[in-house]
């Protein structure tokens, strides 16, 4: 993994200024979750229509950078989607979004967001 | 002086790798050591020499296996100056061994009575998880606090009473590198009747130990952590104590006589040695202590002690660095956490200058919640560690600060 593309300027920006970070009061699906390895913790409060799609989404959780990163933008990614394609979203896919190389290890903390947006829906990962 | 420090390290192959272009810093050793070749190569000759199964053959190389097996368990007795070699059980490492000890003590004691067992809340999980077992059977169980700069807070002494069956406590704290006093511990345990417990997990490695000096009642610790390989370690506990608690696992060689519904136990060691044991890993752990010896505790000790000093200094000079445990009296380990950085990001960093350390809550979560984080990042030291090796730690530090701009 090279240290220089993972922790980017453009990287710690998203780190540094999170998107969605925060809590909806009446949020329509919840769930949090933890990464044994680390205690990084992520709660996800969720929004959606009729339609079941997701009118708006946050979280707020204690993390490393990489899942914070991960989740601010997996977050912006899901807005705007209906539920069965956020169920769709492959872990590849997250990997991809974070434009980075994770090693072996970390891949759980870029995956705990999802993780926690698919309890939030209902679907164990 | 540091010349031998040089040499010593040519005796770890390992020390040579490189990552990412870098030389390999390990900085992981409270996690598990490295082995010298010396070691290794006595792991292979046992190997290509005598490896056989032990008690069991009456052919003469079986009887070799047994007698180099037990030979190294006279080594680990007279290393640890216990009284006897049956004394010493060869297990997987701590966690097995405190596992053990609670089995099989937690019956003796619990057996349908109430009693009350104190641990710290600076423990490893494996000197915590195995004794909330015991709650089922009767057992309360007791955290000892400890001060806001890791040191025990020894006021929990007060609350051993006759009620107390058990007191467990590390011999050092594999995150905050405190050494308890174990012998001031021991008097207050025994005055009431009860059994002391000492994970010696971080202890036994970096120092000279004698069991009736610690004047406890048990100790385990692992070779992974002494330059031997991983799946040996040792309970030491008294003769008499051993005779009257019931054996942990059932299996070959560990009875006497089996009945259909019943059984007898074998004498000791072998009551508690159920099913083949790690035969080879006794004779590198033999090996690892022949090797420690050769250097010498005292100078593996004073060697650490001069190390641990530097990377103080290290620390007392950066600014919006948390280190975690006391500034005296120190393991050689580091635990700490920078500025706004998690400890896992702390960790990559310094993996992209080639320092290996942990991150994480160090198998200790109720002591992170102690001290309000989740997790921490800890560089621990031995030994064959170089200057060189801790000044990176200096290094990683400010990489991580450029990068988090804190
Ligand atoms: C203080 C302490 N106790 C127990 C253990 C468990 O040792 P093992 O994993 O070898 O069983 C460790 C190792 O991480 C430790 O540091």
């Amino acid at each position: 993994m090279s240290f220089d593309e993972l922790y980017s300027e453009i990287f710690m920006e998203i780190y540094d200024h999170p998107h969605n970070f925060g809590t909806i009061e009446s949020a329509d699906l919840k769930s949090e979750d933890s990464n044994p390895l680390c205690g990084d913790k992520i709660n996800i409060y969720i929004k959606i229509d009729e339609n079941r799609r997701i009118t708006d989404v946050k979280f707020t959780g204690k993390g490393c950078a990489i899942s914070m990163v991960s989740a601010s933008m997996l977050t912006d990614k899901i807005k705007g989607m209906r539920i069965e394609e956020v169920l769709a979203i492959k872990p590849e896919e997250v990997i991809e979004l974070l434009k980075v190389p994770v090693g072996s290890t970390r891949v759980k903390c870029a995956l705990l967001p999802l993780a926690v947006i698919r309890k939030a829906t209902g679907i164990n990962p | 002086m540091s010349d031998i420090w040089e040499s010593i390290r040519n005796d770890f192959p390992i020390l040579n790798r490189r990552f990412n272009g870098n030389r390999l810093i390990y900085l992981d050793n409270a996690a598990t050591t490295q082995i010298p070749e010396y070691v290794l190569d006595g792991l292979m000759e046992f190997y290509k020499n005598s490896n056989a199964n032990v008690h069991r053959g009456v052919y003469a190389l079986s009887e070799e296996a047994t007698d180099r097996y037990e030979k190294a368990r006279e080594t680990v007795r007279s290393f640890i100056g216990a009284n006897r070699p049956e004394e010493i059980l060869f297990v997987r490492g701590s966690t097995e061994g405190l596992n053990l000890i609670a089995s099989s003590l937690g019956k003796y004691l619990f057996n349908g009575k109430k009693g009350g067992i104190i641990t710290t809340i600076m423990e490893h999980h494996s000197n915590i998880v195995p004794w909330q077992f015991l709650q089922e059977s009767g057992a309360e169980l007791i955290f000892a606090d400890i001060h806001d700069d890791g040191t025990l807070d020894y006021s929990f002494l007060d609350m051993i009473d006759e009620n107390t069956k058990i007191v467990t406590v590390t011999g050092t704290s594999n995150v905050l590198g405190v050494i308890p006093d174990i012998k001031k511990i021991a008097r207050k345990v025994h005055d009431a009747g009860a059994y002391l417990v000492v994970d010696g997990a971080q202890l036994v490695p970096h120092k000279e130990v004698n069991v009736n000096d610690l004047e406890c009642d048990f100790l385990v610790f692992s070779g992974h952590k002494m330059v031997a390989p991983t799946g040996i370690g040792v309970v030491w506990g008294k003769y008499d104590l051993l005779e009257k608690i019931p054996p942990y696992m059932g299996g070959g060689d560990m009875i006497k006589e089996v009945h259909k519904y019943n059984a007898t136990w074998n004498d000791l060691p072998q009551k508690f040695e159920a099913g083949t044991t790690n035969i080879a890993g006794a004779i590198a752990l033999e090996k690892a202590i022949q090797y420690l010896k050769k250097i010498g505790m005292n100078k593996i000790e004073e060697r650490e002690h001069t190390l641990t000093k530097m990377g103080m200094e290290i620390f007392d000079r950066m600014k919006n660095v948390t280190l975690y445990g006391p500034h005296e009296n120190r393991a050689s380990l580091f635990s700490f956490n920078i500025g706004r950085a998690h400890a896992h990001d702390v960790a990559s960093i310094f993996d992209s200058l080639g320092i290996a350390i942990r991150a994480g809550h160090h198998c200790a979560q109720p002591l992170m919640e102690r001290y309000n984080v989740t997790a921490m990042a800890r560089a621990s030291l031995y030994f064959y560690n170089s200057e060189e090796d801790v000044a990176m730690i200096e290094k990683g530090i400010e990489k991580v600060k450029q990068v988090f701009r804190t």
